[in-house]
Parts: C-alpha cells; structure tokens; sequence
C-alpha cells in the first residue's frame, strides 16, 4: 500500500453547469487554492447522476467520488437535486454493504456564487480520503489482480470488443 | 459450419459449473422440441443427462463440439478448468442462464469474505471440528494424493474466465426462448438463417420487463416500501407503484412479465436491460427517483424499507456488476 503520506487520492467530482461548475470556475477566476486531486466532470444537472457514474468511477481506480449540486430549493430544474439526494442516500447505503467507506463519495451543495466553499470542500475531502488511504479495487489498472485468483480480470467491454 | 466429424451429426454439449440444476430442467422443459435437438445433434457431454468423463472432453478435437450452453458461474478452480476445456472444443460457446452471464445466487456470496463463508460453513454450533480444519487442496492418503478444487475468494461470470459467443439470460431461462433459439441453429444448420453478430444477448428482448408487463402506470410517489405479504395487491396497478421493490425498471425484456402479471414483484432474473452498464446502478436509480420526499430524516426513514438494499439491487448481478464483489472477498477481512 501506498504510504498516507505520499498518497495522492484520485478524486472524480461531478458539478451542476449552473452552480457547482461556476463555483468552480469562480474559484479558479478569483485564484482560491485547492487541492489538485480531483477531476471535475460537468453535467447539466446534479440529477444527471446516475448512480453508475460513481460505481464506474470507483470500479475504475479513483478513491472517492465528490457529488455537488444546488441547495435545496435552488435547483435550476425545480427539483431534480433532491432526487441526487435521495440516489446518493440509496447509493450510501449500499456501498456500506459492499465494504467501500462511507467517507469515500460525498454529497456537496454550493451555489455558483461559493468558490471558496467549495474549494474548502474539496481540499476537506482530499485529507479525509488520503486519512482513508488508496481504494485500489481489483477490477482497476492493468487488469491483473495480485491476490490468490491470479488471473487476468476480462471486463465484459473487453470480450465484446 | 463444421463439427460433424465422426457420426455425421453435429456435436452438443452442456454443462453445470456453479449452478443449481435449474437450467437443464428448463432445457428438458421444451418438451417435445428436446427431439429436434436429438435429430439434429450428437449429444457428447451432458453430465446431468448422461455419463461421460472430464478426460473423454478433454481427448476431443479442438472446435469438435458445435454447441455448448455453458450454465454455472465460476466459483472454483473445477468451474474454471472445465470452462477452458469447452472454450477450446467447442465452435459456440454459450453463457447459458444467470449463474454464467452475472452469477446470480451463488455470486451473492461475493459479499463476504472467503474465510467468513468457511467459517459459516465448518464452524457452525452443529459441527463437530474441534481443530478448526478447513478444506485443502491437496491431501496424503496412503493410496496418493488426493485434489479437491482450489474455491476462490470471488464468484466470476463465465466471460471473466474465457471469451463467450452468445448470451442467454434468465434464471432459468424461460423454455420458450431455449425453444426459439435451438429452432433458430437448426435453421442456421439446414442454411436457411444467418447467426446473430457474435456477443449478442439472445432468446430474450432489449427493453425492460416494465415495456411487458400489462399494470397500469401512473407517476409514482412513494411513501412507504413494503411486501406483498403487509399489504391487499392491487391487481391492475403498479406493483412499484404500490410500494413493492420491483426490478421491472432495470431488468431485460424476455419472460412475458411473469412474476408482475402474477402479483409478484420482478426479482431481476433476465439481467441488466441492453442499455444499463450497472444492473443495481439502474434500479437505485429508478427506486430513489420515486421516493416521495425531500426531507433527508424522512428519506431514511422511507430507505429503511428496503432492509438489504446490495441484496435486493444485486440479486442476480453482483458478479457481472461494475464492483463485481465486496471489499472484504476481494481482500479477506484482513482490510
């Protein structure tokens, strides 16, 4: 395992276009500093997130995912950011099951006026994942799982193609 | 197409790795049409039918067996060699039935640890084990060695093991369908059909059980979730609807909505629909849209209905799903 002082936790974060990216963007624009772990993906809407956009992330090596969106009453289509909270609190639950920390996918509001918010958040999760230590799932990386099946990890995309 | 080497009929096989049975009753249960596969085919290893031995597969010609529906996930090191064997003797490979496309049940055992399920197994109040033995590979009789298959830490489908030509789901497949598609490589044999592009999902549709089944669908607002057995089953309306956890939204067309058109909710045996990459992924997507709230304690309390929620979502799909296992039977409890 990598040492938790040198790890450097991949993050995936998915931003609302109508608020979490502009704070994004705010942030970058007014210079805040922020922990360069995560990768931000934009969509239209933090109800886009379908829940296998963060099972794909964490399936496919990142350590943690970050969800942000309006706050409640906020959201530019009425109301599709309570049904992120609700996917998310779903989600949560069933991660729990499968052994993957709770600590590791975080729902965050920030309108598009709180860069520094959310840059705050952002550099909170960075240390809390890297508290947490890398996830390095099995079906990630170069498709060999060192562990006793020893044997390369076919994905179902690989076979087809 | 060729595999008709020695009695002139083309070559069948079928197998069992990790399964239940449930897929050769279903074959048997084309009825009558199981004589076209006896005209049409040499039947050369069908463990539960007939006798025949692993070596008399192993001696045959590579790409001699024409067709094989492979049923079964791959839980040891048995399942795995015996997928291997038949990938290289037969021309078609099929992942016949759950347990070889998703790994259906015996996959729910990817929850746990290996060392938490021999534990569950050999140490249990009614065992007698007073040393704690637990299964071994390889053991000195005074007649040799005895081998027993290595049981691996993670159930796989059958494609995470060897390339697959064809996908039939459902647990068990539905007898219409195995009819249709046995009808269908008679046709391709007399050269009246063209096979299906090779990876294709065959003997079942691309929609969801939702797009067969006949309920009336109004929006949903869920309150509450519940069970068939707490409440008086509307027989027209939604079973989702009405509270019941259904996987009609996320699952694959095929089976005519059996369950729903009887009053029992979907459980999910047909596999993810052809567009969802995640089957439980699609579900929780579909569930938690419906809930009726937007009040976080309220929410929780509604979640609190579905008590095994990676059991629910993950019935019949943890091994085909993007995480394909829990941390703790990838890693042992040891992380």
């Amino acid at each position: 395992m990598t040492d938790t002082e040198t790890f450097e936790p991949i993050i995936i974060g998915f931003t609302c276009n109508w608020c979490s990216y502009r704070a994004a963007d705010l942030a970058g624009t007014a210079r805040v500093k922020y922990a360069p772990n995560v990768r931000l993906i934009r969509l239209m809407c933090s109800g886009r997130l379908d829940p296998t956009f963060v099972l794909k992330a964490l399936s496919g090596g990142a350590d943690g995912v970050m969800i942000t969106g309006c706050h409640p009453g906020e959201c530019h289509y009425l109301e599709q950011n309570y049904k992120a909270l609700r996917r998310y609190m779903l989600l949560k639950r069933t991660l729990a099951q499968l052994g993957i920390e709770p600590g590791r996918v975080k729902l965050v509001w920030a309108s598009a006026a709180e860069g520094v918010h959310l840059a705050a958040e952002i550099t909170k999760l960075v240390e809390e994942i890297r508290a947490l230590g890398p996830l390095n799932w099995p079906t990630a990386g170069d498709g060999t799982f060192p562990g006793e099946l020893g044997v390369e990890m076919n994905t179902h995309e690989e076979v087809a193609a | 197409m060729s595999g008709n080497n020695g009695s002139g009929k083309p070559k069948f096989a079928m197998y069992w790795a990790a399964s239940c049975g449930g897929c050769e009753i279903a074959v048997l249960n084309i009825h009558e049409k199981i004589l076209d596969v006896d005209a049409n085919f040499e039947v050369v290893f069908w463990p539960v039918a007939m006798d025949a031995k692993y070596k008399d597969v192993e001696a045959m010609p590579d790409g001699s067996i024409l067709l094989t529906l492979f049923n079964g996930a791959i839980r040891n090191s048995e399942n795995k060699h015996m997928a291997e064997v038949l990938r290289k003797k037969s021309q078609i490979l099929v992942a016949f039935g759950s347990c070889a496309n998703e790994g259906c049940m015996p996959a729910l055992a990817n929850l746990s640890s290996k060392q938490d399920l021999y534990d569950t197994v050999y140490d249990t109040i009614s065992t007698e084990n007073p040393d704690g033995v637990r299964p071994q590979t390889k053991w000195e009789v005074p007649e040799g060695e005895l081998e027993i298959p290595e049981f691996y830490p993670v159930v796989r489908t059958l494609d995470q093991v060897v390339p697959v030509d064809y996908y039939i789901p459902g647990c068990p497949p539905e007898s219409h369908q195995i009819a249709a598609v046995i009808d269908l490589v008679i046709q391709v044999l007399q050269g009246k059909a063209e096979l299906p592009p090779a990876g294709s999902v065959i003997g079942a549709g691309t929609s969801t059980v939702c797009d067969e089944c006949e309920r009336t669908r109004n929006i949903k607002h869920i309150k509450e979730f519940t069970r068939i057995q707490n409440i008086e089953v509307d027989p027209e309306l939604c079973l989702l609807e009405q509270g019941i956890l259904c996987s009609g939204p996320a699952t694959r067309s095929g089976c005519n909505a059996l369950c729903p058109q009887a009053g029992a909710p979907c459980i999910g045996c047909y596999g993810p629909a052809d567009d969802a990459l995640d089957f439980g992924a699609r579900l929780m997507s579909a569930v938690a849209s419906v809930i009726d709230s937007k009040d976080p304690e309220e929410i929780d309390r509604i979640l609190d209905g579905i008590p095994d929620p990676a059991g629910s979502f993950y019935r019949f799909n943890l091994a085909g799903s993007l995480l394909r296992a829990s941390k703790s039977a990838w890693f042992g409890n040891g992380k």
